[in-house]
C-alpha cells in the first residue's frame, strides 16, 4: 500500500445522512472477483439514470445531472464530504473500492460505520471525522464552487485555502501504518511470538475453543 | 473493578495492547461465505500466506446460491458459478470446513453457526458479513468485518481493533401479545436513529430479553448494525447453557463442565457503568413497519407515514425527501393502507423454526392475497428438516408461499432474483435501502407474521387481527 503523508484535493460534498453501502457500490457488481476497477459503478444507482450491470458499457449511460458528484465543478474531486453515519449497511469491501476507483483519497463526515471505516484504512483512503460545526462549515463553503483542502496526516491538521485549519483524532496505530504503507498482515506478525503465547494459554484456560472442529 | 459483559470478553482475548483503546484481540472463530470468502481465501495465497488455523475457519455456501429446489452450482448472477466453484477450490486447499451447497448442514452462517454450536458463550467470532453481531446473542464477541480484515484473521489469528464504547440497552415491561424481537429493534432505531448506537458494543438486557428465546435474541442482536452499533450482545444464561450443549461442535463431557464453569461467570456486574445507557418500556408495543429507506425510517403499523421531524439534523432532511419519493409514499398516509406487491420471510434474520412456526400459526387455512408474489426462505438445512417434519411447509405451499432451500435469497436478491422493478415488498429483512430487492424496489421491513398477515391481506396488516 502506497504511504499516505500529505494531500491536496479538490471537495466533493454528499450533503446526505446515513449513506449506506448499497448505494455506493450496488450488489450487481459485486459478481467481480478483483479488488479494482469499480470506480465507474460507484454510487450507480444515483449517478445515472438508466440501469446498469457489469457488462453495460458506462459511456453509453445517462448521467443523473442532480447527483452531487456529477456536477462541473465538483469533477476531479478527490476529497468526499458527507454526514453522520457514512458508509452504513453491508461489509462489502467494494465499496471501498468504488470510491478509491473514483479517485478519492480521503473521506471526511461526522460519524462512520465500523466496518467500512477500518475497510476504508485496509486500501488506503483516509477516513477522517470532524466536528459537527467543523462539517458545517466545510458544507458551507463548498456548496456552490471548487474548494481545495489540504489533509496532513502527520501534523493531523485539515486546512482550508483561506488558512483555517481543523485538527482531527486518529489512532497512532493507524496514522503509523499510513505514513509508512505498511502492510496490515506483516506489522502484526512481528508480534508473532506474542500471539503464540497468548494462544498457548488460551488453549489452556479455554480448552473447548480449540477442540477439532471437525 | 466491576466490569461489563463486553470487558470480560475483551479482556480474555486481549493479546496485546497496542495504544489507548487499541488492541490486538485473539479470534477464536472465522466464518466465510462464497462471495467475500472466494475473495479473502484467494487474496491470501495470492501474498504468499496460508490459514493459520484451518480447523478455527468455517464456510458456507448462503450469499449467492440459488435456492429454488434441484439448485446446482448455477445461478442467475452471470458469475455466480464462478464465485461458487473458487470457494470451494479454495476451501479445501486451505483445508478448511466447508458447508456446500448439498451439505445436509448448509444455511445462511448466523443461522448454522448458532445451531451447530460452532458459536459459544465467551469467544470471538468474526465473518466478512456485517450482521456478525447477531451471534452475540450467546454472549459471544461476534463482529463483521471486510474481506481484508478475514484475510487477516486468516493468517494471525487475531484482529487489531479500537475498543468501543459500552453502552445497554434495557427492555423492561411486558412484551405484548404479537410483539416479537424484531418489533423491539425496530423500534429502538426509529426512536434513537440509526446512528443510535454508533462507536458502541451494545449489550441488550432487561426483564424483555430475558423472556426471549435464544432465536429471538438472535433476531435483536442482528439488527444492532442497523443501529450502527460494534456488535450486541446478551448474556448466556440456561436458555443459552440448554440450547448449545448437545450441538454437533459444542464442548462434550469433562470440557462442558469446564466450559460451564468460564460461561457462569459471563454477566455484567453490578457495579459497571456503562458510557450510555437507553431503557424502553415495551408494555405497550404495537407492530412496528419500516415506511422508508433507513432502519430508522420505521413506525407502528397503526400509524400514519410521518411528517419529517421539526428538529431534524443536517443531512436527515434529504434522506427523509428522498425516502418519500423513492417509497412513492406521503406524510398522513395510513401505514396499514399500503398495498404490496410480494411478501418475503427469510434472512439472517428471520428464518429460524420459531419464525417461520410463528409465521404458520398465521397462514394455516389462509391464502395469500391475489397478485401477491410470497416466498419463504428457511435459514438452513436444519430449519428445513425440522419446518417439514412438522408439515410447516405444507401450510406455506397451501398459502400460496414458494418454499424454497436455505440461503439469503431475496435478502439482497442474491443469486440473481428480484423482485421487479418498483415493486412494494414486505420482507423480514434487515435493510430496506434503495435497490436492495431490486431495481427500485420498495421495502418494507416487518416481522414474521406481520408479513404473513400482509401477504394474506394483500396490504401491510397488524398480525394481531390473524392470531387465534
Amino acid at each position: 500500500m502506497a504511504a499516505f503523508v500529505a494531500h491536496q484535493g479538490w471537495v466533493a460534498p454528499m450533503d446526505r445522512s446515513n449513506v449506506d453501502t448499497d448505494a455506493m457500490m450496488p450488489k450487481q457488481y459485486l459478481k467481480c472477483i478483483f479488488k479494482s476497477g469499480y470506480g465507474d459503478w460507484a454510487f450507480d444507482d444515483w449517478r445515472y439514470l438508466d440501469a446498469g450491470d457489469v457488462d453495460v458499457d458506462v459511456s453509453t449511460r445517462r448521467k443523473n445531472p442532480d447527483f452531487e458528484l456529477n456536477k462541473t465543478i465538483y469533477q476531479g474531486a478527490s476529497i468526499l464530504l458527507s454526514r453522520e453515519n457514512f458508509g452504513c449497511g453491508s461489509s462489502r469491501e467494494h465499496a471501498v473500492w468504488g470510491i478509491r476507483d473514483m479517485g478519492f483519497k480521503v473521506v471526511i463526515a461526522t460519524s462512520f460505520a465500523d466496518i467500512f471505516y477500518n475497510n476504508c484504512f485496509n486500501n488506503g483512503i483516509l477516513a477522517l471525522t470532524l466536528k459537527p460545526e467543523q462539517i458545517e462549515r466545510l458544507f458551507e463553503l463548498s456548496g456552490d464552487k471548487a474548494m481545495s483542502l489540504t489533509v496532513n496526516l502527520q501534523e493531523k491538521r485539515v486546512t482550508l485555502a483561506n488558512g483555517e485549519f481543523y485538527s482531527f483524532e486518529l489512532e497512532e496505530n493507524r496514522r503509523f501504518k499510513m505514513l509508512n504503507g505498511l502492510d496490515n498482515v506483516a506489522t502484526t506478525l512481528l508480534k508473532k511470538q506474542a500471539i503464540q503465547d497468548f494462544e498457548k494459554q488460551h488453549k489452556q484456560t479455554h480448552p473447548y475453543y480449540f477442540t477439532p472442529l471437525r | 473493578m466491576a466490569l461489563t459483559l463486553f470487558d470480560k470478553l475483551w479482556a480474555d482475548h486481549e493479546v496485546a495492547i497496542l495504544e489507548d483503546n487499541v488492541s490486538l484481540l485473539y479470534i477464536d472463530r472465522i466464518f466465510l461465505h462464497e462471495r467475500t470468502g472466494s475473495i479473502a481465501l484467494e487474496s491470501l495465497v495470492a501474498d504468499g500466506r496460508m490459514v493459520r488455523n484451518p480447523e478455527k475457519v468455517f464456510c458456507s455456501m448462503d450469499h449467492i446460491v440459488d435456492t429454488h429446489v434441484g439448485r446446482t452450482d448455477e445461478t442467475l448472477v452471470p458469475s455466480g458459478k464462478q464465485f461458487i466453484q473458487s470457494t470451494r477450490k479454495a476451501s479445501h486447499a486451505a483445508g478448511i470446513k466447508l458447508f456446500d451447497i448439498n451439505d445436509p448442514w448448509q444455511g445462511i452462517v448466523h443461522v448454522i453457526s448458532p445451531e451447530l454450536g460452532i458459536v459459544q458463550p465467551g469467544c470471538t467470532l468474526i465473518c466478512p458479513d456485517s450482521h456478525t453481531c447477531s451471534q452475540g446473542a450467546l454472549g459471544a464477541l461476534a463482529w463483521g468485518v471486510g474481506s481484508s480484515e478475514a484475510e487477516h484473521a486468516m493468517a494471525t489469528n487475531t484482529l487489531v481493533v479500537k475498543r468501543p464504547k459500552n453502552m445497554r440497552v434495557n427492555l423492561v415491561g411486558q412484551l405484548p401479545v404479537g410483539i416479537t424481537a424484531k418489533d423491539l429493534v425496530l423500534h429502538l432505531i426509529a426512536q434513537y436513529g440509526a446512528a443510535g448506537g454508533s462507536g458502541c458494543a451494545i449489550e441488550f438486557a432487561g426483564e424483555v430479553v430475558e423472556a426471549l428465546s435464544i432465536e429471538a435474541r438472535l433476531t435483536l442482536c442482528n439488527m444492532a448494525v442497523e443501529f450502527s452499533a460494534f456488535t450486541g450482545l446478551i448474556a448466556p444464561d440456561h436458555k443459552a447453557f440448554d440450547y448449545i450443549q448437545g450441538k454437533p461442535y459444542a464442548p462434550k463431557g469433562k470440557q462442558w463442565e469446564e466450559a460451564m464453569v468460564y460461561w457462569a461467570g459471563l454477566y455484567t456486574d453490578a457495579d459497571a457503568v456503562f458510557d450510555k445507557q437507553i431503557t424502553i418500556d415495551c408494555s405497550h408495543l404495537a407492530p412496528v413497519v419500516s415506511w422508508g429507506t433507513s432502519p430508522q425510517h420505521a413506525c407502528s403499523v397503526l400509524d400514519k407515514v410521518p411528517n419529517m421531524p421539526t428538529n431534524i439534523e443536517a443531512g436527515d432532511e434529504a434522506s427523509y425527501l428522498r425516502a418519500y419519493e423513492y417509497m412513492d409514499l406521503h406524510p398522513g398516509q395510513a401505514i396499514d393502507s399500503i398495498v404490496i406487491d410480494a411478501a418475503f420471510i427469510g434472512s439472517c434474520t428471520n428464518s429460524r423454526i420459531t419464525d417461520l412456526r410463528e409465521a404458520a400459526a398465521i397462514l394455516v387455512g389462509r391464502k395469500v392475497a391475489n397478485g401477491v408474489k410470497a416466498i419463504c426462505v428457511p435459514g438452513s438445512k436444519a430449519v428445513k428438516r425440522m419446518a417439514e417434519a412438522e408439515g410447516l411447509d405444507k401450510i406455506f405451499i397451501q398459502a400460496g408461499f414458494d418454499w424454497r432451500e436455505p440461503g439469503c435469497s431475496m435478502c439482497f436478491f442474491a443469486g440473481g432474483e428480484n423482485f421487479g422493478f418498483r415493486k412494494r415488498v414486505i420482507s423480514s429483512t434487515n435493510r430496506n435501502f434503495e435497490g436492495r430487492q431490486g431495481p427500485e424496489t420498495r421495502t418494507h421491513l416487518a416481522s414474521p407474521i406481520t408479513v404473513a398477515a400482509s401477504a394474506i391481506a394483500g396490504r401491510i396488516a397488524d398480525p394481531r387481527e390473524y392470531l387465534l
